[in-house]
């Protein structure tokens, strides 16, 4: 036969509508999806029986009380537990993301020692071995003082044990990293006396003014407070923001007042004198002021009349008035303090003033105000034995006052003031001022032990690592603090088997101890921390295993609190921001991060806008009239005292002219050579990294609230 | 199967943005009850799968007029035209892979149907739907937190809120277990209302005068006399929908005090908005 063209021709016009024609090429393209889709790794999860157990969050200080729905052995969703005292229903996006940390494959799997720049796994005993001998040949050369212990906080049983640990030892060097908490615990010493503490009672007061304190954004026990400013509506109570920037609480207050960056110590001074010069406060209360009320008075009247406030704040003179007539006239007002989530850097003169307006008002102890009250201490620890050396040592000066003055200590001095270091449940080398000074105090000190759970920043800097149980996996009392006006303790409870080799840290503390024999083991005479929980928890240990929390202090506090103003008559300076720019730079918190020691999990990340992370960059807000040529979403470089870095411009209106924001919570550096944390390492910067520590002459406090900068384009 | 004579059930939400924090809490609970996987860089929002997903409102205004509000958004569940069920996406599935509930009014997506047109993505006016791009992959280990209720989707299909719908089969199954012919109000809530701190989310049957959401929103029982695909008008002054002049007739309603977060519901021409800002359907001056 011969092809020719013709033939050819045909023959391929008819194959092309033959194939057009039949169904094959849409069977296979059928088939094809059908079958990509069914690939085996689109995992099936296993189902089962549903049953649902309630614990407490211990992320935050939150603690709320947790519902935990498993599918038989297998924890699936966290929701908030209806009914519980702090929360009652509703969570946080980081509480329900919760399952995200118990099974991260990024988390210390067992422990870790390191070897030249690596880490290599040890087994438990090994760890303990070499803890506690280290230990002891510190205590051995004389000077048991030189061990250190960083933790989150004071309160808690855990918390306790490290405490016993270091005492029994004979160190005094036990720090807590900053937090609301201890804000309010230092305020209520100054000015009412040691040994106290201040909560807010916000779901009753109906004129709550707020020095910056981001009453929903995270400040506090956040979804306690979500709850009270939710209310705010029903209650016709009114909310004022005092705050440079718009945030949420400033967007949902009922007056936002714009005010300069550092100077809400002096705005309060100067709503005080207000108050004093037309008598608005309660005479009742202000009988009862000690510590120079006339000095304080008259040195109001000279530094912080209206017209000087404004020219300080940028407050206007008829809104001073206005709101400290609001303030003075409202049935149960309350001044919180704390800006932020109220665990950064605070000045003492500013939470001093703060709560003076509500010790003028007389609203202390009184229903929608502040309650002052004594520190909760509901663990009944059992006496310690003390040899010689303890006594010795742990009748020393600490190092320091506050954590920072410990690491400005370490890196000034060449011999080692510290010889070993304890971290637990905290992240120094990220979440301090000036983090890479920080990150070379730690790694100064020659043997850092760190308990964390993750492979933070600080735990990267550890010689050994002793991975403790996340909050899912472990027994422990969980008190409320951070400015809560009831105190809960709540119950974690472990509602998944331990996923990798890791132990409640509690258990590590009372192995090291143990380990090292004599007086120290003496002090810690429980098999477990189970156990040691049950026993020191005493009084309360059957609410709390069977409600799952137990309520220490509920209501208005009964009883006379003596308010002394010296600290304020003695016109304490306001700190200035570092630097000579003209521009600010201040940290901002959001609700969807985490700037404490761990990293915000994958679904939080998610969450975040592309106008604060966009890929790996972070975006700093800065309003177009400071803007001066930068564009939006371009890139601009940010130069202060400290450090230099890439961001992306977000052009914003609701910052104030001259300053520029830039969020907390991301820039982590989580990966190693041999694990990559992709979801939640290396995105935008760590504002810590820009912003140095300016320690507050008198309370020792680092009080820097910003820091002046350079921005040009990039 | 025993048959209930009940009217058939609306299902709807109301979401208080005076209430509304912004907070996030609504989208990563939706995320933890539904399998929504997440990958290395989810900052490109085009291609990040956020069945409920909180949008950041500004009045537009300068320092220091500005104000901010949140919108969370989940799938608005559209009735269509008239509330007949021809939803947008409804309409142009070629699958069925998505279909309107008429016992419910939630519209469905069936993965398992879907071979990823993504018609459906092109006729949401809220953008509430998104395709899988790539497989979902989860670390190793982290699938030991994925719920049975709800399976994984695949690469190429698309995927959108439910309202949770195997929550509603879940309190279905118990009523039923317990002899019971329905679901009290409590029994069925989405992961976004329980999660919520503010309690800015209140969700329920539109069509039971007993019910949270049908007091606040007051839906409109006939159909708008200027409009007449337009049915379930709020007659709450407060209370407003998205793009309602579509006639999609969502089931997600709005509440806010302030009258600039209202008006960015749509998109008005001059003029427009104080022509229709105080009309609230047939029935608005009863």
């Amino acid at each position: 036969m011969k092809v020719d063209r013709r033939s050819f021709l045909g023959l391929g016009l008819g194959a092309v509508a033959g194939v057009a024609v039949s169904p094959i090429g849409i069977k296979l393209t059928d088939d094809s999806s059908i079958w990509s889709q069914n690939w085996p790794w689109t995992p099936v999860p296993v189902d089962g029986e549903v049953t649902y157990e309630s614990s407490v969050c211990s992320l935050c200080p939150g603690s709320c009380g947790l519902s935990v729905r498993k599918i038989d052995d297998r924890p699936v969703k966290i929701e908030g537990l209806a009914g519980h005292p702090v929360n009652g229903g509703g969570a946080c996006l980081h509480g329900i993301s919760g399952l995200q940390y118990l099974y991260d494959p990024a988390r210390v799997k067992t422990p870790l020692k390191k070897n030249g720049d690596k880490f290599e796994e040890i087994s438990w005993d090994d760890a303990i071995a070499l803890v506690a001998g280290k230990l002891a040949d510190i205590r051995k050369s004389g000077s048991p003082e030189k061990l250190a212990c960083i933790a989150d906080k004071e309160q808690g049983s855990v918390s306790g044990l490290f405490q016993r640990l270091l005492k029994t030892f004979g160190s005094p060097n036990f720090y807590t990293m900053p937090s609301l908490e201890s804000y309010l615990e230092l305020t209520a010493e100054v000015l009412h006396g040691e040994g106290m503490t201040i909560g807010f009672d916000l779901e009753n007061s109906d004129f709550v003014l707020s020095f910056g304190a981001g009453i929903i954004e995270g400040w506090g026990s956040p979804v306690n407070c979500f709850k009270a400013n939710a209310s705010r509506k029903e209650r016709h109570a009114k909310l004022y923001q005092i705050e440079s920037r718009l945030s949420n609480t400033a967007a949902n207050a009922d007056k936002w007042i714009p005010i300069k960056p550092g100077t809400e110590a002096d705005l309060a001074l100067g709503l005080c004198a207000v108050i004093l010069e037309n008598k608005l406060f309660n005479s009742m209360a202000v009988a009862n002021f000690r510590g120079g009320l006339n000095k304080l008075a008259a040195a109001l009247q000279k530094n912080y009349s209206p017209s000087k406030t404004a020219e300080i704040t940028g407050v206007k003179v008829s809104d001073i008035e206005k709101m400290a007539t609001l303030f003075a006239k409202a049935k149960m007002p309350v001044a919180v303090f704390g800006k932020g989530r109220g665990d950064g850097a605070q000045s003492l003169k500013e939470l001093a003033a703060v709560h003076t307006l509500n010790c003028l008002v007389g609203n202390i102890n009184k229903k929608g105000g502040a309650f002052v009250q004594l520190k909760s201490d509901y663990l009944e620890f059992p006496d310690e034995s003390m040899d010689s050396i303890a006594d010795a040592g742990f009748a020393k000066n600490k190092t320091g006052r506050y954590v920072s003055q410990l690491i400005e200590k370490v890196n000034e001095s060449s011999k080692p003031v510290v010889e070993a270091l304890f971290v637990y449940n905290a992240n120094p080398c990220y979440s301090l001022h000036d983090a890479k000074s920080v990150k070379q105090a730690v790694g100064k000190v020659p043997f850092v032990v760190s308990f964390s759970s993750f492979l933070d920043e600080t735990a990267k800097e550890a010689d050994i690592i002793l991975p403790s149980h996340t909050f899912l996996e472990r027994l422990e009392d969980v008190p409320s603090g951070a400015g809560l006006a009831k105190t809960v303790v709540g119950l974690t409870k472990p509602v998944s088997q331990p996923v990798f080799n890791t132990k409640n840290p509690g258990d590590a503390v009372i192995l090291i101890a143990k380990a090292l024999e004599g007086s120290i083991a003496q002090s810690f005479e429980w098999e477990s921390y189970d156990e040691c929980l049950e026993s020191v928890a005493g009084g309360i240990w059957d609410s709390l295993s069977e409600d799952g929390y137990a309520i220490i202090s509920e209501g208005i506090p009964s009883g006379f609190v003596a308010v002394n103003v010296s600290y304020l008559a003695d016109n304490p300076a306001t700190i200035q921001a570092q630097g000579d720019d003209e521009l600010i730079l201040i940290p901002i918190d959001n609700m969807r991060l985490i700037n404490a020691g761990i990293a915000a999990s994958p679904f939080a990340i998610k969450t975040v806008s592309d106008n604060v992370l966009k890929g790996s960059d972070s975006v700093v807000e800065i309003n177009p009239l400071t803007a001066r040529g930068l564009k939006d979403r371009g890139y601009a470089t940010l130069t202060t005292p400290i450090g230099k870095a890439r961001v992306m411009i977000n052009l914003n209106e609701g910052m104030m002219p001259g300053v520029i924001g830039m969020v907390k919570g991301l820039g982590h550096t989580l990966n190693t050579k041999h694990m990559s944390n992709k979801y939640v390492s290396n995105k935008g910067i760590n504002v810590n990294d820009l912003i140095g520590p300016v320690i507050e002459s008198g309370s020792g406090l680092d009080a820097a609230f910003g820091i002046k900068v350079k921005i040009f384009k990039a | 199967m025993k048959q209930n004579n009940n009217k058939a059930h609306k299902f709807g939400m109301v979401i208080d943005l005076d209430k509304c924090t912004g907070c996030g809490s609504c989208m990563v609970s939706c995320m933890s009850e539904n399998n929504v996987p997440f990958k290395e860089d989810e900052s490109n929002k085009k291609d990040s799968i956020t069945w409920m997903r909180v949008y950041k409102l500004t009045n537009g205004k300068s320092f220091p007029d500005t104000e901010i509000a949140y919108l969370p958004r989940p799938c608005q569940h559209c009735g269509g035209k008239g509330d007949h069920g021809h939803s947008p996406c409804v309409s142009v599935c070629p699958a069925v892979a998505t279909d309107y509930g008429y016992d419910t009014g939630i519209v469905s997506q069936i993965y398992t149907r879907c071979f990823g047109c993504r018609y459906c993505m092109g006729a949401c006016p809220y953008h509430a739907r998104y395709f899988n791009w790539w497989d979902p992959k989860w670390p190793e280990g982290m699938e030991n937190y994925l719920s049975p209720d709800v399976s994984p989707r695949m690469r190429g299909v698309v995927e959108k809120c439910s309202f949770c719908y195997h929550r509603y089969q879940a309190a279905k199954d118990t009523a039923y277990y317990e002899g019971r012919d329905d679901i009290e109000e409590h029994e069925y809530q989405t992961a976004c209302a329980t999660a919520c701190p503010a309690g800015a989310i209140v969700f329920g049957d539109l069509n039971n005068p007993a019910h949270q959401v049908h007091q606040i929103v007051k839906p409109d029982p006939h159909p708008d006399p200027r409009n007449k695909h337009i049915v379930g008008k709020s007659r709450n002054p407060k209370v407003f929908r998205l793009l309602e002049r579509l006639g999609t007739n969502p089931k997600v309603y709005y509440l806010s005090e302030r009258e600039w977060v209202r008006k960015q519901g749509d998109n008005y021409l001059d003029g427009e908005w104080d022509k229709i800002k105080n009309y609230h359907g047939a029935s608005s001056h009863d």
